[in-house]
């Protein structure tokens, strides 16, 4: 327990430093916008240079740069996100109602991608170079080369137009009533499309290195040790070689994350599911930069957490992790 | 067998080059074969593709030849594709340089800044970069760029570190040759094949993430994209669902053959280097 919490202390130390930079150079970056909160409020309201001059004094935006930087700053330290123009509400409200939308796009794809791929990847590995290890390699390439929104647009075309199976967007009925069961079984009928066209992509990913890493491990000599021993091609497939292949796949796990957040966003919109990349693309559309600043941090705090649980779980998998960090 | 042969002997790597040559002859020739703004009106709106031969692909929602936008669009991936590659291979190999070569708090900073980046989904902040700057080709390919150089810089600090220990290192500091001189003109060179080895790598996410960001409305206003005949296509997706899958082939196809003809070229060189 102590390797989990030393590894914890030592990741959070180090993530501070870096979401502050984040923090600082999102700032500046959406600084450099023309136009503030105010001109795009009043190009939706209406108003005259009084009003303009009352709400950039009310907001704020009248003080230096660094001034705001260090009350945007402070503000976050008491989890304040500020005020969204567009929507009138508090950022952090208006991104935690979403937030649960993404998560369960997010979880569902991994875990699609992860398991799929995997189980494929273990499949073609255990025959290298054989005619199906060559076909699902070349056929994960190309699926790989597809880009997620047009693979959700077919899918649409496919399943919801033709086929009329599938609902053609959006993360449930609206105002159906449904509670419990029937309302998880209709968010789910909603999300599948969303989630086969966010997981294939990563699926390929998955495929591919599980292969790779089992072409390495078959060339180990513990390999001809199994051998040796007399163990079946099938338990030395499963207990040694796509076991030693596995682990980096959990780190891609993290490595991953920050990709199918962004993959999300274009994902969203296709799918008009409310969650937070759609919101992204709402804040950009709005030009509203609060929003999408702190859209942005959330992501990156969100990032940070999945990489860090993912450190933890690997720690414990392999017990060679951390043991010389002990000592150092 | 030279490293050409052995590549010729490999059918995925010769497809992915076929793929690549038809795709630049595409790009060369757009405004050779169709001449012209792609944007103008060329017949009646929605004809569907193979009924008349003057417009094969059919025309688009507004009239405009399908095939003439698929010609410059070519042109637009290929060449923000490749731009956005090379800026950011050539920034993550200068500052990886850097970190590795310099060490300490240098090392420290730069690798911090590197980690923010990483943080950050990068469709995330392309999509900020573009929305704030406003869009246009030079803009969506800074933009691209800001979010993949990070890889490259990874492997080229990772590079400098065993290089810097070399004897030539070493013997460039006793004849008093700049520590800039030494990172840029002995270690970088070294130090990049494996940083090159990415860039199939990144010109494919390059074009992808070009695609999407056009198909969100923020590419270059001016210019076909596929993205964008995409998205196009999406308005009228029940009735004319070509106009969003033929540009979507075009695109697989395309980073498909940048895909196999980079895989081609990293392993006959590997091979290369192992029989050595």
């Amino acid at each position: 327990m102590t390797r989990a919490l030393t590894l914890i202390r030592r990741r959070l130390v180090g993530s501070i430093f870096v979401l502050l930079i984040v923090v600082v150079g999102t700032f500046l970056l959406l600084e450099a916008a023309p136009g503030d909160a105010v001109d795009a409020y009043i190009v939706s309201t209406g108003g005259d240079a009084g009003m303009i001059e009352l709400l950039r004094h009310r907001w704020g935006l009248d003080q230096s740069e660094l001034t705001r930087l260090a009350n945007y700053l402070w503000a976050l330290l008491h989890l304040d996100l500020g005020q969204s123009v567009t929507f009138s509400r508090p950022i952090r409200e208006i991104i935690l109602e979403r937030l649960p939308n993404t998560l369960l796009l997010m979880v569902s794809a991994t875990a699609l991608s992860f398991g799929l791929g995997s189980a494929l990847g273990i499949y073609a590995g255990a025959r290298p170079g054989s005619f199906r290890d060559r076909f699902l390699s070349i056929g994960s390439l190309a699926l790989y080369a597809v880009p997620g929104f047009w693979l959700g647009l077919v899918l649409i075309v496919i399943f919801a137009v033709d086929l009329r199976w599938l609902p053609i967007g959006g993360i449930e009925t609206l105002a159906s009533d449904k509670t419990g069961l029937a309302r998880a079984a209709d968010i789910g009928v909603h999300l599948a499309l969303p989630v086969a066209a966010l997981g294939f992509i990563y699926l390929a990913l998955y495929l591919r290195m599980m292969r790779a890493g089992m072409a390495e491990a078959w060339r180990q000599d513990f390999i001809l040790a199994a051998r040796a021993r007399g163990l079946s091609r099938r338990r030395i497939v499963l207990a040694h070689v796509a076991r030693n292949a596995l682990l980096p796949l959990v780190t891609m796990l993290g490595l991953q994350s920050a990709q199918m957040l962004g993959g999300s966003v274009v994902i969203e919109s296709v799918f008009s599911v409310p969650g937070l990349g759609r919101l992204a693309q709402e804040a950009v559309a709005a030009r509203d930069t609060p929003l999408l600043l702190g859209i942005i941090l959330v992501s990156a705090v969100l990032v940070i957490l999945i990489n860090l649980v993912v450190d933890i779980a690997y720690a414990f998998l392999d017990p060679r992790v951390g043991a010389s960090e002990e000592r150092a | 067998m030279s490293g050409l042969r052995r590549f010729l002997h490999t059918p995925e790597a010769v497809a992915g080059v076929v793929i690549l040559a038809a795709l630049f002859a595409m790009a060369l020739s757009a405004s050779l074969l169709f001449p012209g703004d792609p944007q103008s009106i060329a017949g009646p709106a929605l004809l569907p593709p193979f009924q008349d031969w003057s417009l094969p692909l059919g025309t688009d929602r507004l009239g405009r030849n399908v095939l003439a936008e698929l010609f410059h669009g070519a042109r637009t991936s290929l060449a923000v594709g490749l731009a956005a590659a090379a800026a950011a291979l050539a920034v993550g190999a200068v500052i990886g340089t850097l970190a590795g070569f310099a060490g300490g708090l240098i090392d420290e900073v730069l690798m911090r800044i590197t980690d923010a980046f990483q943080t950050v989904p990068g469709f995330l902040l392309a999509l900020a970069f573009v929305s704030v700057v406003g869009p246009s080709l030079g803009v969506v390919v800074v933009a691209i760029a800001l979010s993949t150089w990070t890889g490259p810089a990874r492997v080229a600090r990772a590079e400098v570190l065993s290089i810097r220990e070399r004897d030539y290192v070493a013997g460039a500091r006793v004849i008093g040759m700049h520590p800039l001189a030494i990172a840029f003109r002995e270690v970088l060179p070294n130090a990049l094949p494996p940083v090159l080895a990415l860039s199939s790598v990144i010109v494919a996410a390059a074009i992808l993430t070009e695609a999407a960001l056009s198909f969100l409305g923020l590419g270059d206003p001016n210019r076909v994209t596929w993205g964008g005949m995409i998205a196009e296509g999406r308005t009228v997706l029940r009735t004319a669902p070509f106009l969003s899958i033929v540009p979507g082939i075009a695109l697989v196809l395309t980073v498909l053959g940048v895909y196999l003809a980079g895989e081609g070229i990293v392993e006959t060189t590997a091979v290369k280097r192992g029989l050595s």
